[in-house]
């Protein structure tokens, strides 16, 4: 199949975003460039000078919506991508409303309560809709240990499923990146398998 | 009875066992975690009253923070 033919087979999906951060940024911008047609992202966070060490964003955007810088770059990566944004704090009720209609979700939060509540909300309240979702990153190196794990058709998890993010185990660019990319990877996977 | 855990065969004594029960006996520690019984999810507030039965395969995922 040549890339063309790959693009405009992706151009009729639509992939839902929970997050918007080190994870979601960078999965955004790989589909994105991939010819993903529609992304769907939520979050409710500015961007601050930190997110800079992994986060798609750029030092004259810190201060501005994560959900819409995140739109103004991916027009500058591919125009043809429709972005819907969200400016939301997602919990179970609104996750439904906001991410129905969705080929596959990828979970791109931060903190583990969020990643835990969206996997729920997704597998008991969505049924069927594949997720991407993400564990372990934290920290730089051993990065054999960074794997996939199809846990059945619609549950994949991306990460090392052990690295917790600490003072001294920061996320940083190369680990969140290749997560990002693995779980971008796996939407893609999906999406070439639709008809 | 024999589960398949996370792609592994366990035995365990007892014929049938809750959620928690199971955590407790094979010692996994209070963490973030997903845990799927024949591909159907079970919500975390449901680990007391959900029971494994012989032949299930039971999944289970750590989540940590960072993203």
């Amino acid at each position: 199949m040549t890339f063309s033919e790959i693009k405009a087979h992706l151009g009729r999906f639509r992939v839902g975003i929970a997050g918007a951060g080190g994870l979601g940024s960078n999965c955004a911008a790989a589909l994105a460039r991939c010819g993903v047609g529609t992304l769907v992202i939520a979050d409710f966070d500015i961007i601050e000078e930190n997110n800079l060490n992994r986060q798609y964003y750029f030092t004259n955007q810190v201060g501005k919506l994560k959900t819409e810088a995140l739109k103004e770059n991916i027009s500058r990566i591919n125009p043809d991508v429709a972005v819907i944004n969200y400016q939301i704090n997602l919990d179970n009720h609104n996750i439904v409303q906001i991410f129905s209609g969705c080929d596959v979700i990828v979970e791109a939060f931060d903190r583990a309560e969020m990643k835990q509540m969206l996997i729920e909300t997704v597998q008991l309240e969505m049924g069927g809709i594949p997720l991407v979702a993400a564990s372990g990153l934290a920290g730089w190196g051993r990065t054999e240990m960074i794997r996939c794990r199809k846990i059945d058709d619609t549950l994949y998890i991306c990460g090392d499923e052990s690295s917790e993010v600490s003072e001294e185990l920061p996320p940083m660019a190369p680990r969140v990146g290749i997560v990002a990319n693995m779980q971008a990877n796996i939407v893609v996977e999906i999406l070439m398998q639709k008809r | 009875m024999k589960i398949i855990l996370n792609n592994r065969e366990e035995e365990f004594e007892e014929g049938i066992l809750s959620i928690s029960k199971m955590l407790e006996l094979k010692k996994f520690s209070f963490r973030m975690r997903i845990i799927k019984i024949n591909d159907i999810l079970i919500a975390r507030d449901k680990y007391d009253s959900t029971f494994i039965h012989d032949g299930d395969k039971v999944q289970m995922l750590y989540l940590m923070s960072g993203g």
